[in-house]
């Protein structure tokens, strides 16, 4: 479900979310139900190793990329 | 605990020992629960992955139930076709994996799926200054292979035939002249199709092979699995034993004194 980008919106993984009291990465993860330790954080182009970076603030406009290991060769 | 023991023939690409010279990639299986399979008879070292946005519907992760803790991991940059996405997807598969290992693979033609030059070697260059391990996916060209081994690539990995295509090795003569001019490992990488053209690989002297679709696609991809794990310990085997000399002239394998005498005239 993408809302308009603006005032009171993350970007996530392409999608615009409300910011909805989201303060941190952390309560990003934990309300997307997302396991910390599994995923890579990637907040305005700066990269959080996995399960790092969760207490970083987020605020509205910023951009989200939250990316994880799938199958390749 | 007891203390660790030397692998026997192992093969060292940066940090990191690998006992099996057989690589793993993990895509295009049916499923987690037969990918699980194939690793348990294929036994490999290190697995190749993927990095991808997280489905932000239903979270789960399709690899998690693989305990990915007992692998050395080697994230690719599939999907990049610039040099600026390989290096941002190697930053992330760095990120994720906790290792400085990178497949790196720029993709020069969305139809073959064949590796840009340039910009491999861009990315190659760019990734080894940053500090990565970088293992490039490269066409079989030689000069091309001997380029990125001078950029730093701690091993090369030039393609047997275009990705998931399973027509084995199109170009034995490249292909063993690359193992033959590298100072590095050289692992072929994509279009393998059968055991056999692993075992050839290994036996001409290719540090190792990685194999996806080979067996994701086999009509049984465990027994697949564990068939090519057997060509690739064979092959290194063969390699390593030497093979015998060509010859044009026949020569008798048994001797040619001591035949009996002629049968008596009865």
């Amino acid at each position: 479900m993408s809302a308009a980008a603006g005032a009171g919106t993350l970007t996530v993984n392409g999608d615009v979310l409300p910011v909805a009291g989201t303060a941190t990465i952390g309560e990003l993860l934990a309300r997307l139900e997302v396991r910390p330790e599994r995923v890579v954080v990637e907040l305005n182009g700066t990269i959080h190793r996995r399960g790092e970076g969760l207490d970083q603030p987020v605020q509205p406009g910023d951009v989200v990329e939250i990316v994880h290991f799938v199958g390749g060769g | 605990m007891a203390a660790p023991t030397a692998v026997e023939d192992a093969l060292v690409i940066g940090a990191v020992t690998l006992g099996s010279r057989l690589i793993h990639g993990t895509g295009k299986f049916a499923s987690n629960e037969v990918l699980r399979r194939c690793l348990d008879a294929a036994r490999p070292d290190m697995i190749t992955l993927a990095v991808r946005r997280m489905g932000l519907q239903g979270g789960a992760s399709e690899l998690d139930d693989l305990d990915l803790a007992s692998f050395t991991l080697l994230p690719n940059t599939a999907g990049a076709t610039t040099v600026e996405q390989a290096v941002r997807l190697a930053r992330l598969g760095r990120a994720a994996g906790l290792s400085d290992l990178v497949k790196v693979e720029v993709i020069g033609d969305e139809e073959t799926l064949l590796p840009d030059p340039g910009a491999t070697l861009e990315a190659t260059r760019q990734l080894v200054a940053e500090g990565f391990t970088v293992l490039p996916y490269s066409s079989d060209d030689v000069v091309q292979c001997i380029r990125l081994y001078e950029a730093g690539a701690a091993a090369v990995m030039p393609l047997a035939a275009p990705i998931g295509t399973t027509m084995g090795v199109l170009n034995p003569t490249n292909i063993q002249l690359i193992i033959k001019k590298l100072p590095c490992p050289v692992i072929v990488d994509a279009g393998l199709g059968v055991p056999s053209d692993a075992a050839r690989c290994l036996e001409w002297g290719a540090a190792g092979v990685l194999v996806n679709t080979a067996i994701a696609r086999a009509q049984d991809p465990p027994l697949m699995a564990r068939a090519f794990a057997e060509a690739v310990a064979a092959g290194r085997r063969a390699f390593l034993a030497g093979r015998a000399t060509i010859s044009l002239a026949a020569v008798a394998s048994s001797p040619s004194q001591g035949l009996p005498g002629p049968a008596p005239q009865t």
